[in-house]
């Protein structure tokens, strides 16, 4: 376990003490605040129900399930090959990354391994999708905080990468590109010179938005010291991905324990922010944006050429067994864990996705905080509301 | 007081009736003028898009769609809103943006009224839109309404003050409350003896300028303190319940509010609608070419208010309170301190 | 399962250590303080591993994996449900009927008796949550555990005194799977309204919309880049 460092020592005494003064001092009638299902801070359609005491929080219970489809039930009559198509939209700005370990997770079963270019086009996309969501959450959290004009760039360079996106799998939101065995299609003639260009404007972007918000003060003011979690109750919820690593904890799954991918033949690094604080899980994705272009850089150069799609069964019947693989996400560790009883369709599919685990922790990081902070503290949580109602 | 305008001898009542029709129509030209400028095309500018394109030549009859979009609309009250307060909220806060502008000159006569205490009706009367924010969130009887309607009083009486106290450096150098003999003391003033450009007090009186500016954006609840109507927590604040024409209302008080108070900062600051130094031109030909020079100083303020406004996130209450208190306010009673004593030393 | 294992592409590269201490060292540490309570363990070297323990062990197991062996990381919590679907197995049955005809056979009759996984069972419903050691750059695993839920009275002790995250896992297990947590702060639905009878992710919980209408295309399915020549013509077929 990292160390808890000074500042997350104080924040979360500061919290803490700002809980009783709450209980104990200001003892007067209480509102209750209905933030969603229809609020511009939800993301779609979650509900935050908030005990407040003048402008703090006594306590808030989020109420998931405005969106809920049944995913996991829905898997069970669909063959494992449809199935890409349905994850796909649980976590909709990064929807190749959902399928990435669904048919991982089903090669392993089935004895299977793409061949090395299918792996890694996989990566790159896997990354691409990194760069799209967490682009928009770049531009988004300016939004939550007031500022609009970042946003806008973020729509802007966004397009950069789904256009990218868009040539290779022919759909900009729901690739639905992956098959067990390897990939749909090879990449396009001329889409590598391409992409570095698109890695130069996302790299420019990344500049442009840490002039323009991560380094106003204002910006700092309304997020250091905001939502701090500590690096063991972070684990303990099971936050993931930036979130977990902007908590201090040393853990990024592309590099413990990378199955499929080709992360373990780049260069490249893991971004760690010690504060735990709303500004490290910002400043954190930002990093990763940067990191992912560089990894992307990398993968176009050395890509190896080779057939794309291993031989496979004309119809899929995956051996029984159980599988789980989980792979870094965007928003976090995202796995499936696949029960096959050697049928057509998985017997059942467990869908483990990182919003959900990270937006539990919302009850507990929300008491004691002004309804401002609210905002910020969910905005830099960052769910995607099909990733936590699936 | 001579009741000549451009050289015509006019009953009070026809001049008085000629003076408002005037201020109203330059008011709504000018915010019509700055909400298509900056809120459309110079905002579109900054966030890489075109913004409204079809409505007329480059969308400059978007205003006049959007206009209309909204007197078409459903004017819907809540079920436990307070229907006649709900409904004259708008009109207070309306009427408040336009009685602050009778005072502002625009020419050696061309104002509706030359009160001699001008600047601290000017500032009342903007402190009116406070009431009409209260009793909407109040009327409203809805909680962001409420929230964003008590933010808003906090904030715009937390930033009355180094309002204030910033106009009180102008009054100090100066020596009158009256507008007309502001802009003449910026116009035949000397810097240090030096009376090249007159005396604009954006250059004597620089930290009262920046001061003001801030406290500005604050009144007017833009970006980085529009906590009141926070779109991303409290949807609209106290508006959150509004449509149709009456949210027209807010939206017309808001943009002529923000035209007011540059007009006000550029009577005070800017030498208003004199130009620097003494050229010689007649009263009347400065009645024609006033009224410009004045709206384009406004104009181009109006531009800061917006640039700034798109720039930034916003602060949260507690921050704005602290920075109001912490900062301005003692900012703003030194520079009273040390105008006093320049004024006197000189 | 085991001899799944050794088919498996990770573990045929690491053929040449099939053994993996890691993993055995972690169901060593489950053993050592649960002792008997330990009912099966699966270790697919180099993958995976498995750990099912006794219903009544299943906190234990918990405070075991997060304070003795450092598991600090919740992953997920969930719940299997063993039990053959009493709907027939809809198209998988229809894809059988369709090989078997290709083949000259009879279909074989769908399955009627549970099936368990990856270290067995003996009940219909089975908790499985997943943990993780985190943190250490080069030093990470996670184990899977499991619990056989005693099928009279469906209950099974809460993991949320220990892993605070597991909250609305159990919450959502409660509500898909009608198993209770004892000790869990309040069992309420996550997802469905607060009406909702049944429970959606029991097998024996008709998905309706594909009772009244088959998912189509399962046989004549487009053909895939790669898929055998020889296969072709059984498509067209």
């Amino acid at each position: 376990m990292t160390a808890v460092t000074d500042r997350q020592k104080l924040q979360y005494i500061a919290a803490r003490a700002a809980d009783a003064r709450v209980n104990v001092e200001l003892e007067t009638e209480g509102m209750t605040l209905n933030i969603g299902p229809q609020h511009p801070a939800t993301h779609g359609t979650l509900r935050i129900v908030a005990q407040l005491d003048g402008e703090q929080v006594i306590a808030a219970e989020p109420v998931a399930g405005y969106m809920h489809r049944g995913y996991e039930k829905l898997t069970e009559v669909r063959t494992y090959a449809q199935v890409t198509t349905l994850v796909n939209r649980i976590d909709w700005l990064g929807s190749f990354a959902n399928e990435v370990p669904f048919i991982l997770a089903a090669e392993q079963l089935m004895g299977i391994e793409a061949p090395p270019r299918a792996t890694w086009i996989r990566t790159i996309f896997f990354e691409m999708s990194r760069i799209a969501n967490l682009i928009l959450f770049l531009g988004d959290m300016g939004v939550q905080l007031g500022a609009i004009t970042p946003v806008f760039f973020a729509f802007r360079d966004r397009e950069f990468v789904l256009n990218q996106i868009e040539r290779v799998t022919g759909g900009r939101f729901h690739p639905n590109f992956d098959r067990i065995g390897g990939l749909k299609d090879d990449l396009p003639k001329g889409w590598i010179e391409d992409n570095k260009r698109t890695m130069e404007k996302v790299r420019s972007f990344c500049d442009e938005i840490e002039d323009l918000l991560m380094g106003s003060e204002i910006f700092q003011e309304r997020t250091r010291g905001i939502g701090v979690i500590p690096p063991d109750v972070a684990l303990q919820y099971g936050l993931s991905g930036a979130n977990a690593r902007s908590s201090g904890i040393d853990w990024d799954l592309r590099r413990d324990n990378c199955i499929g991918l080709a992360y373990p033949e780049l260069d490249w690094k893991v971004w760690t922010h010690p504060d735990g604080d709303s500004f490290a899980r910002f400043w954190v994705r930002l990093q990763e944006v940067r990191e992912a272009t560089r990894i992307i850089d990398q993968l176009c150069d050395g890509i190896p050429s080779g057939p794309i799609m291993a031989k496979v069964p004309r119809i899929i019947k995956v051996p029984a067994g159980e599988a789980w693989i989980s792979t870094e996400n965007p928003l976090g560790e995202m796995g499936y864990y696949v029960v096959s009883q050697g049928d057509l369709t998985p017997f059942r599919v467990k869908i483990r996705s990182a919003s959900f685990n990270n937006v539990s922790i919302t009850p507990w990081i929300l008491r004691g905080v002004y309804v401002p902070d609210i905002i910020t503290i969910l905005a830099s949580l960052y769910f995607i509301l099909g990733d936590i109602d699936r | 007081m001579t009741h000549a305008l451009l050289g015509l001898e006019l009953a009070y009542w026809q001049q008085t009736i000629i003076r408002v029709l005037a201020g109203v129509t330059a008011i709504l030209l000018l915010t019509g003028g700055v909400v298509y400028l900056y809120l459309f095309k110079f905002v579109s500018f900054m966030q890489s898009r075109l913004g409204p394109m079809e409505a007329g030549p480059y969308g400059s009859l978007q205003l006049l769609a959007e206009v209309g979009k909204w007197l078409q609309k459903e004017d819907v009250f809540t079920e436990n809103s307070d229907r006649f307060i709900f409904g004259l909220a708008p009109a207070i806060v309306l009427a408040s943006t336009f009685l602050m502008f009778v005072v502002i000159p625009a020419g050696p006569n061309a104002v509706i009224a030359d009160l001699g205490t001008g600047i601290y009706y000017v500032l009342a009367m903007s402190s009116l839109s406070v009431l009409g924010i209260l009793i909407a969130g109040w009327a409203s009887a809805n909680k962001y309404a409420l929230m964003g309607a008590l933010r808003a009083g906090g904030q715009l009486i937390a930033y009355e003050l180094p309002l204030v106290l910033a106009v009180i450096g102008v009054v100090i150098a100066a020596g009158s409350l009256n507008l007309q003999d502001i802009v003449a003391a910026q116009s035949e003033g000397e810097i240090f003896g030096w009376g090249g450009i007159g005396n604009p007090y954006v250059l004597t009186q620089f930290v009262a300028f920046g001061i003001f500016m801030i406290a500005v954006q604050a009144e007017l609840a833009q970006t980085p303190f529009d906590m009141p109507v926070a779109e991303s927590e409290l949807v609209a604040g106290y508006m959150v319940e509004y449509t149709g024409i009456r949210f027209l209302v807010y939206f017309i008080s808001e943009f002529a509010t923000a035209v007011g108070f540059a007009a006000v900062a550029s009577t005070l600051f800017l030498g208003g609608w004199a130009l620097p130094a003494s050229w010689g031109i007649s009263d009347g030909a400065m009645h024609v070419i006033g009224p410009i020079v004045i709206a384009t100083k406004a104009v181009l303020l109006v531009g800061v208010v917006f640039w700034t406004r798109f720039s930034f996130p916003r602060f949260r209450e507690d921050q704005l309170q602290r920075l109001a208190w912490k900062f301005l306010i003692p900012i703003a009673l030194a520079n009273i301190l040390v105008t006093a004593v320049l004024k006197v030393a000189f | 399962m085991t001899d799944d294992a050794t088919t498996d592409t990770a573990a045929e590269a690491d053929e040449a250590a099939p053994t993996d201490e890691l993993r055995e060292g972690i169901v060593e540490g489950f053993r050592e303080r649960l002792g008997d309570a330990v009912v099966d363990t699966e270790v697919q070297p180099g993958l995976d591993v498995w750990v099912r323990v006794r219903a009544d062990a299943w906190r234990e197991a918990a405070e075991v994996a997060r304070h003795h062996l450092d598991a600090r990381y919740f992953t997920f919590l969930s719940v299997l449900d063993w039990l053959p679907s009493p709907f027939g197995r809809s198209m998988d049955a229809a894809v059988d009927v369709e090989l078997a005809r290709r083949a000259g056979e009879e279909a074989a009759a769908p399955a009627t008796e549970l099936a368990h996984g990856v270290t067995g069972g003996s009940t219909r419903f089975q908790v499985f949550a997943r943990v993780a050691k985190v943190g250490h750059p080069n030093d990470f695993w996670g184990v899977t555990l499991k619990a056989d839920v005693p099928d009279d009275t469906l209950t099974v002790d809460s993991w949320v005194p220990v892993y605070a995250g597991a909250d609305w896992h159990e919450r959502e297990a409660w509500e898909m799977f009608g198993l209770t947590f004892v000790g869990h702060p309040g069992l309420r639905h996550i997802y469905l309204p607060s009406d909702f009878e049944g429970h959606p992710l029991r097998k024996d919980f008709p998905l309706l919309a594909r009772q009244v209408k088959p998912w189509p295309g399962i046989v004549d399915v487009e053909p895939m880049p790669g898929s055998g020549d020889e296969e072709e013509g059984e498509a067209d077929a």
